[in-house]
């Protein structure tokens, strides 16, 4: 018992972040109508925002400190970093210790930036382009966002630690009334979950309670009506663009503790985030988020030692599998609507 | 002629004489210059892939260019066809014959069962479909496939192998009936070297093969069923046809041709890694494919080579070799061209090639095949401008 | 005994009852027309017809066997074939192509594996397809791109490569809606040419009084999803409860 809860629990950090990029997915394709292979890359930049982040609060500067000598007998060079010389130590040392979760306010207004020219620069020019098109030109520019971050940081992953305060494990098991240490789960983790879960809980009630939201749902479902209406649909459109990208920016932050970022993440997620978006139903927003959890939660448990002894291999398939068995039981995906994507 | 039009024969005598003379045409540099160092592209390592892939995007194309199904896991049965042909050299001999016709087989026999499977839906669907198939295939050969493809060390032939039909004197690397792939002639003429190789030839004899056959396909009644199934597949059921069995044929074809390309590249170098099935790869003979122009005959076969072609020159290229070429001007300038371009060179070829994906499908959807006619149009208009008022002659 | 016999067919959309125990029965060799206001199940029905979709009940029997739970392509080779209400053809192939390939599912049937022969070497069907395109003049226009053409163009195609396929029913879904009246007198004459020279019987459903009436032998009225009356042009004309329900409607 105590196992399976534990791989529920594993499942659900990378299965928030396929829920975060699936969501993103699935604004972008069923407002904008675009297959965007780009949103990977997205996800990275966010991871990067952390990485720079962390580097910004780490720049120092050298002093020559004479009252100390180093092992040669020649004074001491000391690094202080800028933000603790204007700042102070403690402060300095806090924002350190905090740069990640400190991104997320850098990244938001960057993701939207970033969001907004991508849209009106370049996807754009390809909404009555055949999905194929699509593809091409946002595949293109995802390996030119990751050629950029190879170019800028190198091709190695860079660790980009959580705050110490959430270093460590937490006892899940006693929590849950089991014996003690049997379930201990790295806090951080918990925090993505309960962050991702707010974020997603954010976007579905800004979409449900806003006249904002309310006129892009109805944008997804029937977008000639709503333009007939004389509403500036393209308008809302284009931030509907930026919030995805703010999202996938988000999930990205978020996840450099969990994964050090490297260029190719975000073709890494893509991938599976698509199969995930496919397996929800083109255009579902419940069922991009439910497929992301489900697929995520799945693969944990295909991951589980007695699991592999089984069926060798699984661990490394399972999504696609299931994603085919799916597909073919379920032509549209778990929640996917009528006539979406079938031509 | 052969079956063919008369401009489609004259497209396929243009591709064999290409295809034959390509090791003289494609360097027109001498070979100590400098620009021979640079563009030259007439090496048989080179002269390969060209052509391999080209037989890789013709096949690609059956499928994409006619039905307008966009398959994003077709390099699984490029990476089918090399395992299987490894084999062959692993259990027989080296021998190539029955390695490529193994890998054509064994592609054919997966592309029945993932194309049954994957034509049951439509659209992107298709394409997901696909490619999680082939990311399967991917993550399986580096996990529990490992016996079958030697994981990540890469398939390939060692001493201990059986090699049943290997008798003495046979040579040690792949061969056609003791004619060696490696095997090379070399001419000297003046600054110019030419090196003819027995391995390119044979694969240039399959490309030519593989054209005529992609001709005669589109020319078919088949090749006419496939597009009016991508025009119009209710239009198709309610005429009294079964789109299924079609679509199948053509996605069959298009992986045997994948097939073959595999073995093909096995049978230049055997060796063969999972990487070849990686989706990334699948993305690339998309991009081939579109760059030359999707559905056209030989658009395809132009795509691959360009691709393959940037590809060795820009990889190839560095700070060096720039300032090199810029050592005419003054020297501040000189700096800053190299400084400029350098992000795109050498290890910087993705960057490139990524850029380039974009610029073909903003600026050239159709393919370099549609930006010649579009050229060649402009020139034509001019002319009949001045002949006879622009009078409007009726597309063929 | 007709050659269609559709038997207390029912349809539903989620509440909306589409189709409401339609019988129907078409004689060989004859005009049958279906009219009725917009919404009132008309291309519902033909869609049960030709196994787009299948009825919650009922029966639909062609020639004496049964179409219900077949395939559409399975049922086209049976003989059935559809005019659309939006034309439906392969848009991006040539006039002279959008014909050939009916021919070839007339000849070969649902799926044939063809060898690597050209389709210009296919003299017989290529003699076939132009022939009927003579025949609904548009020879000249065989090398067109069907995309290119006008709707009325569309249409007439649509009906040739119906034709060229020599059904044993006919079912047309407003063949001229939205067609200029010089089209639609063509179109009449078209029809009617048919009748006579091929003795195709068919299914027509039509808006157009003048239509319906210059070719029509018996007219189903449908409204609501279930047939109000049956008979003939002449009888319907006069017919009270028809005048109420539906002439009256369209002549305002
Ligand atoms: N696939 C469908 N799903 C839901 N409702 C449908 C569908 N097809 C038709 N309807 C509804 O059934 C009714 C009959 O439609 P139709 O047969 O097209 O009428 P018409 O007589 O004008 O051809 C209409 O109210 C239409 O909205
Ligand atoms: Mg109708």
């Amino acid at each position: 018992m105590d196992a399976f809860i534990l791989q529920i629990l594993n499942g659900l950090d990378k299965g928030s972040a396929y829920a975060l990029i699936a969501l993103g997915l699935t604004l972008i394709f069923g407002t904008l109508g675009v297959v965007n292979f780009a949103h990977g890359a997205l996800f990275m930049i966010g991871a990067f925002v952390a990485v720079t982040m962390q580097k910004i609060f780490n720049l120092s500067f050298l002093t020559v400190d004479e009252t100390q000598k180093d092992f040669l007998g020649n004074p001491l060079k000391v690094e202080t970093p800028y933000v603790e010389a204007w700042f102070g130590d403690a402060m300095g040392n806090w924002l350190q210790d905090w740069s990640v979760p400190l991104s997320i306010l850098v990244v938001i207004p960057v993701m939207f930036f970033l969001g907004f020219v991508m849209e009106r620069g370049l996807i754009k020019h390809f909404y009555k382009r055949p999905h194929a098109d699509q593809i091409l030109v946002t595949f293109g520019l995802a390996i030119v966002i990751g050629e950029i971050i190879k170019a800028f940081y190198g091709a190695n992953p860079i660790q980009t630690p959580p705050p110490t305060a959430f270093l460590g494990t937490i006892d899940v098991g006693s929590w849950l009334g089991f014996a003690e240490n049997t379930i201990a789960y790295p806090t951080w983790r918990i925090v993505y979950f309960g962050f991702s879960a707010v974020i997603i809980a954010a976007v579905f009630a800004f979409l449900q309670f806003t006249t904002f939201g309310m006129v892009v749902r109805a944008g997804m479902a029937d977008r000639e009506t709503v333009g007939l209406l004389g509403i500036d649909i393209d308008r809302r459109f284009t931030f509907m663009f930026g919030l995805a990208a703010a999202v996938a920016g988000m999930a990205g932050v978020m996840y450099a503790p969990i994964l050090s970022p490297h260029y190719n993440i975000g073709m890494d997620f893509l991938v599976l985030s698509f199969v995930v978006v496919v397996v929800g139903g083109m255009g579902s927003l419940p069922g991009a988020v439910l497929a992301g959890f489900m697929l995520g939660i799945l693969q944990s448990f295909a991951s589980m030692n007695e699991v592999k002894a089984l069926i060798p291999g699984i661990d490394q398939i399972i999504i696609y599998l299931v994603a085919i068995i799916i597909l073919l039981t379920r032509p549209r995906g778990l929640m996917g609507r009528k006539g979406v994507m079938e031509e | 002629m052969l079956g063919l039009n008369s401009r489609d024969f004259k497209l396929f005598i243009i591709v064999c004489i290409m295809a034959l003379v390509a090791p003289v045409l494609l360097n027109p540099f001498p070979t100590e210059s400098a620009l021979g160092q640079s563009f030259n592209a007439g090496y048989p390592a080179l002269m390969q892939r060209f052509v391999i892939f080209g037989i890789l995007a013709i096949g690609f194309n059956i499928l994409f260019g006619l039905t307008g199904f966009l398959s994003f896991g077709h390099a699984a049965f490029l990476g089918i066809g090399s395992y299987a042909a490894v084999w062959m050299f692993k259990l027989l001999s080296y021998n190539v014959v029955p390695a490529i016709i193994l890998s054509v087989v064994v592609a054919g026999l997966f592309a029945v069962v993932i194309g049954y499977v994957s034509l049951r839906r439509s659209g992107i669907y298709f394409s997901i479909l696909t490619l999680a198939f082939a990311q399967m295939a991917y993550q399986l050969a580096y996990s529990v496939l490992t016996p079958l493809t030697n994981g990540e060390t890469g398939l390939q032939v060692y001493n201990g192998d059986p090699q049943i039909l290997m008798s003495a004197g046979d040579p040690t690397v792949p061969h056609f009936f003791g004619i060696t792939m490696n095997g090379q002639t070399q001419l000297d003429l003046g600054g110019w070297s030419f090196t003819f190789q027995n391995g390119y030839y044979l694969a240039a004899i399959f490309l030519i093969a593989s054209f005529y056959l992609s001709i005669r396909i589109f020319r078919s009644p088949m090749g006419l069923m496939l597009r009016a199934i991508k025009s119009n597949q209710t239009r198709m059921s309610y005429v009294g046809l079964n789109t299924k069995p079609y679509m199948l044929a053509a996605f069959v074809i298009s992986g045997m041709y994948a097939g073959l390309a595999g073995g093909l590249l096995a049978a230049m170098d055997p060796l063969t890694g999972a990487e070849r099935m990686f989706w990334t790869a699948s993305g690339e003979i998309v991009v081939m494919s579109i760059l030359g122009g999707v559905g056209t005959l030989i658009g395809p076969v132009l795509g691959a080579g360009l691709i393959k072609y940037l590809e060795n020159i820009v990889s190839k290229i560095n700070d060096g070799i720039l300032h090199n070429w810029f050592a005419f001007m003054p020297d501040w300038m000189d700096n800053l061209f190299v400084t400029l371009i350098h992000p795109f060179i050498g290890k910087g070829w993705h960057l490139t090639l990524g850029l380039l994906f974009m610029a073909v499908v903003i600026f050239l959807p159709g393919g370099l095949v549609q930006g010649g006619q579009k050229i060649m149009d402009m020139f034509s208009r001019n002319k009949n401008t001045d002949a006879k008022d622009g009078a409007k002659t009726p597309a063929e | 005994m007709g050659i269609l016999e559709v038997k207390g067919v029912n349809k539903r959309f989620g509440g909306l009852q589409a189709l409401g125990d339609v019988n129907l029965s078409v004689q060989e060799n004859t005009v049958h027309a279906i009219i009725g206001p917009n919404g009132a199940g008309k291309s519902t029905l033909l869609n049960v017809l030709v196994g787009k979709l299948i009825p919650d009940s009922g029966s639909v029997m062609f020639d004496g066997q049964s179409v219900l739970g077949r395939k559409p392509h399975e049922i086209a080779q049976m003989g059935i074939s559809r005019v659309f209400q939006t034309p439906e053809i392969f848009s991006d192939l040539t006039v002279m192509e959008n014909v050939l390939i009916p021919c070839f599912a007339k000849r070969d049937g649902a799926f044939r594996m063809h060898g690597i022969e050209s389709v210009a070497d296919e003299k017989g069907l290529n003699e076939q397809a132009e022939m009927m395109l003579d025949e609904v003049k548009m020879l000249d226009k065989r090398h067109m791109t069907a995309s290119s053409m006008s709707r009325g163009d569309k249409r007439r195609l649509e009906m040739a490569m119906c034709l060229v396929q020599e059904p044993r029913l006919l079912l047309l879904d407003e063949p001229t809606a939205g067609m200029a009246r010089a089209d639609t007198e063509n179109t009449i004459l078209l029809l009617k040419d048919i009748r006579t020279k091929r003795g195709i019987t068919m299914a027509i459903i039509e808006h157009d009084m003048n239509v319906v009436f210059s070719l029509a032998d018996r007219i189903t009225v449908l409204a609501q999803g279930m047939p109000l009356v049956e008979d003939t042009p002449d009888k319907i004309k006069n017919h009270p409860k028809v005048r109420e329900a539906y002439l009256g409607e369209a002549q305002v």
